[in-house]
């Protein structure tokens, strides 16, 4: 058995990053919060798609969890990031638990329209209510820490680091899950449900806590990119947003749950750029870059990585 | 005579106009190694469906222990400990050989399957080598389910079937998609198992001398009907089986072409 250095090399990464964060330029330092909190988005739809059970509609928990955090902040004057980033997790679990005991029962293109559907009929809600600044949304006041205000570029940073501790401690979870009994289960009823069945597990229950998983991760995305932007809107529900989530992780790969922060990364940078220097083409920019990994890394980025330990192992 | 440990009483079961099923009445005891006779679509294979509740019957009750089964799907009859392989293997093709009992040993152990215990632990791993190592699969616990032969496919389904404790183990065509000269081989070595862990099986065969072999008693199926249930001698020598059931098999289709 190859021994799994996943763990320490989260951990590595994880403080890595909390360095790096205190030096590179803000606009990276921006780019990389956005990244790393669409990024757990995709690491769910990842451990979602794993077991067969790809959603195009992840917009419905990104969104929940940012108008959750939102209102909170708003409403309530809640400010505390650590408090709103984890009730933005909690409305996407407690919704996805409720809505699971559905989805668990659809498969494939079912699956994948329902779960697109109801993410719509959020995005619908959030147009039509005036109060939540319809299609304009509406904007967050820069969240606290422990009480402490972080304004600025101190806040930027600090934002920066919640949300590299947030996106790494996700993917350490759901690394462990993936390896647990259920994660694997997970990956057999992507082939055999009725053996799976035959062996006295329930096929719905192991396909609902990973719809649950997926919920929580998206919701907690959503709501760090709505700290992060100090704006929520209704496109965060929109099926194009939902849509990306979905072409990330196929640029990404499905191997391993560390894939999605790589695989977000470049695509926000490829997209940075290509709209910096060909604004009116960039979408075509992005469209090729899809086209190369799928003719060259059908299994996506991180396939280069397993390609390499491959070799590595037979020299 | 001990009490039976499954009771299937008066079971029917129609598909539109076919009666797949009609008034069957099997009882199997503790310990018993029952072979199933009967040409294709005699009923065998409803049969097995109907006791692992694959199928509901339209009629009749099957009891457990004394506890009436008829209603529950496949997923609590298993954990009952009645368990099953399928006519055709079925396995996880994208697991490794070694995943895939890691997934039935998992399944058995427990009816919530762990979200954050490792499935892969050295003590698993060495559980599943022990139980490929009796079945002469231990070079394949790497290799993708896809890349074995027909014969190591029928034993991992089989396999599968028995990770947990089983009480009852239902073989549906073992043999079938096997070479001859590979049949007796395998079934030593489910029966070895099977008698180790006081399992009665019931076993579906089309291949007579396996039965007259294998089993201490004999049931013949005909057309949805049982129309002999006894000791193997006195089964296969009875005229209706001669001309329905063992008659039939020597006309049958090849190995492999039934569906």
């Amino acid at each position: 058995m190859p021994r799994d250095l996943t763990l320490s090399f989260l951990a590595f990464a994880l403080v890595g990053l909390l360095a790096l964060g205190a030096v590179l330029p803000l606009w990276v330092v921006f780019l990389l919060t956005v990244a790393f909190a669409k990024a757990l988005v995709v690491i769910g739809l990842v451990v979602m798609m794993r077991a067969g059970l790809v959603s195009f509609g992840q917009g419905l928990y990104y969104g929940l969890g940012a108008y959750a955090a939102g209102l909170m902040a708003n409403f309530l004057g809640v400010t505390d990031a650590i408090a709103l980033v984890v009730l933005g997790g909690a409305v996407s679990a407690v919704t996805g638990f409720a809505l699971g005991f559905v989805m668990a029962r659809y498969r494939e293109i079912f699956f994948a329209m329902l779960s697109l559907a109801l993410s719509m009929i959020l995005y619908g809600i959030l147009v039509r209510s005036s109060t939540l600044g319809s299609t304009d949304g509406f904007n967050l006041p820069s969240p606290t820490y422990f009480g402490l205000a972080a304004e600025g570029a101190a806040g930027r940073r600090v934002l920066y680091g919640l949300t590299v501790i947030v996106t790494i401690g996700v993917a350490m979870v759901l690394h462990r899950f993936v390896r647990s009994p259920a994660g694997v289960i997970g990956e057999a009823i992507l082939t055999n449900e009725i053996r799976v069945e035959y062996l006295g597990t329930s096929v719905a229950r192991v396909l609902h806590v990973t719809y649950v998983l997926g919920a929580v991760a998206a919701g907690l995305g959503g709501a760090l990119v709505g700290l992060a932007a100090g704006h929520i809107d209704p496109d965060l529900a929109y099926w194009t947003t939902s849509g990306e989530f979905v072409f990330v992780a196929i640029l990404s790969g499905t191997g391993h749950v560390a894939a999605p922060i790589l695989g977000m990364v470049v695509f926000e940078t490829i997209r940075t750029f290509a709209f910096q220097y060909l604004p009116y083409t960039w979408q075509m920019v992005v469209g090729i870059a899809m086209l190369a990994v799928i003719l060259f890394l059908p299994s996506g980025l991180w396939s280069l990585f397993i390609r390499a330990r491959y070799v590595k192992g037979r020299t | 005579m001990s009490e039976p440990i499954v009771a299937a009483r008066g079971l029917k079961k129609r598909f539109g106009a076919v009666v797949a099923a009609d008034d069957v009445t099997v009882e199997i005891r503790p310990r018993e190694i029952v072979g199933v006779i009967g040409a294709n679509g005699a009923g065998k294979t409803t049969f097995v469906n109907m006791v692992t509740g694959y199928l509901k019957p339209d009629e009749g009750t099957i009891m457990f222990r004394g506890a009436d089964i008829t209603r529950l799907p496949p997923r609590e009859v298993t954990r009952l400990g009645i368990h099953r392989s399928f006519q055709v293997a079925q396995l996880f093709p994208n697991l490794s050989v070694r995943d895939n009992i890691l997934v039935a040993l998992a399944s058995a152990e427990r009816t919530r399957p762990s979200l954050m215990a490792a499935l892969r632990t050295r003590g698993s791993i060495a559980r599943v080598e022990a139980i490929l190592a009796k079945l002469g699969l231990q070079d394949d616990a790497a290799r993708a389910t896809t890349e074995l032969p027909q014969g190591r496919r029928k034993l991992l389904d089989i396999a599968l079937a028995m990770a947990g404790r089983s009480a009852v183990l239902l073989l549906d065509e073992p043999t079938s998609g096997i070479s001859t000269g590979e049949k007796f081989p395998l079934m030593d070595l489910v029966l070895e198992a099977v008698v180790a862990e006081e399992a009665a099986v019931l076993f579906v065969e089309h291949d007579m001398e396996l039965v007259e072999r294998y089993a201490q008693r004999v049931i013949a199926f005909y057309e949805g009907r049982v129309i002999a249930d006894g000791a193997p001698a006195e089964v296969l020598a009875d005229p209706n089986v001669r001309r329905y059931v063992v008659g039939a098999e020597l006309h049958r289709r090849p190995e492999g072409t039934k569906t």
